[in-house]
């Protein structure tokens, strides 16, 4: 079944103004019917008012086997955070 | 005729049409078109239990939706014989919901209209759903007709099995003003059929004598073993609610 319908990741926005966000996967046989099959099992209960839709092979993921070397620099570079500044009272919740 | 006859004759071609595609829940070809399936009986049996209240406040003796849909034998469903067909394959119960909303969809877009505030209220909301499910089964009717050998033989099958079937919709025993006129929604449900079946490279078979009975109460014998699961619960508990 999977050679005839390929993987597909669905991206819904909940409403105008946020971004679309990963809600999950599914198998259809092309974007048309993906789409559809996107709008059957992700959007039953209102959650969003748009769809967007990609085949899953067209994702490039970066390697776990190559997490340290990508992500563990980040660790001690506690200045890159913007944590640093005196924010004036005034200027209430940012 | 009485505007119940004609609201009761809508609601069990929703009712019946639901019924038959509930029977898929957990059955589907994979778990996409079975939530597909799913949500459209649901669709059906919304606008279902909406005309059937209404049915039951113009009949004016006390009954309720329940009892409209629950508690009335095999030759009191007025349905098209359409609706009650088995669901035979995939094919079989996309074409039956082609055929079923390529009416539905312009019946309701010209019910918006009405005079009849409940009636032009379902419609609002029905014409909606009814423009999805002629879009996504008219999809699958061009997957199928234009797939492969296989495909296209069940989709060929599924015409010529409904195919004396598909005529009643244009009728009714019960003509009213408040809802569009059957007959008049031909036109645009035969350019519906002839535009997805040209993109499945399907062909409309010549016409066959037109099986009718529905509308009078006459069906086939599919549909008492339909009803009396359908019934179960509300026979062996009357009265039983959520």
């Amino acid at each position: 079944m999977t050679d005839v319908t390929p993987l597909w990741e669905v991206f819904i926005r909940p409403r105008n103004g946020l971004a679309h966000k990963h809600v999950g996967s599914l198998h259809a046989a092309d974007e048309v019917l993906a789409l559809d099959a996107a709008r059957d099992v992700y959007t039953r209960r209102e959650e969003g008012t748009s769809i967007w839709i990609m085949r899953s092979d067209a994702i490039v993921a970066s390697d776990p086997a190559h997490a340290d070397e990508t992500f563990d620099p980040a660790g001690d570079k506690i200045y890159r955070h913007p944590t640093f500044y005196k924010i004036p009272d005034e200027v209430g919740h940012m | 005729m009485s505007l119940y006859q004609a609201v009761l004759e809508l609601a069990d071609d929703h009712l019946i049409l639901s019924h038959r595609l509930s029977e898929w829940c957990g059955h589907g070809p994979m778990l996409e078109e079975d939530l597909a399936l799913s949500n459209m009986a649901l669709d059906l049996l919304g606008s279902a239990r909406t005309l059937f209240s209404y049915a039951a406040v113009l009949e004016g003796k006390n009954r309720s939706e329940d009892d409209l849909a629950y508690l009335r034998s095999e030759r009191e469903y007025f349905n098209c014989l359409l609706v009650e067909r088995p669901n035979g394959d995939f094919s079989c119960t996309m074409l039956r919901q082609f055929y079923f909303a390529a009416f539905m969809e312009p019946f309701w877009q010209a019910a918006l209209g009405s005079s009849d505030a409940v009636i032009s209220g379902v419609a609002g909301k029905a014409v909606k759903e009814m423009a999805y499910h002629l879009r996504h089964a008219g999809e699958w009717v061009v997957r199928l007709g234009d797939g492969t050998d296989v495909s296209r033989a069940k989709m060929q099958a599924a015409i010529n099995d409904l195919h004396p079937y598909w005529e009643e919709l244009f009728t009714t025993q019960t003509a009213n003003d408040a809802l569009p006129d059957r007959a008049e929604i031909r036109t645009q449900w035969e350019a519906s059929v002839k535009s997805v079946f040209v993109q499945a490279g399907l062909a409309f078979p010549d016409p066959v004598h037109a099986q009718q009975g529905g509308r009078i109460g006459e069906h086939g014998e599919t549909l008492g073993h339909m009803l009396a699961p359908m019934q179960y619960l509300q026979r062996a508990h009357p009265g039983a609610v959520w």
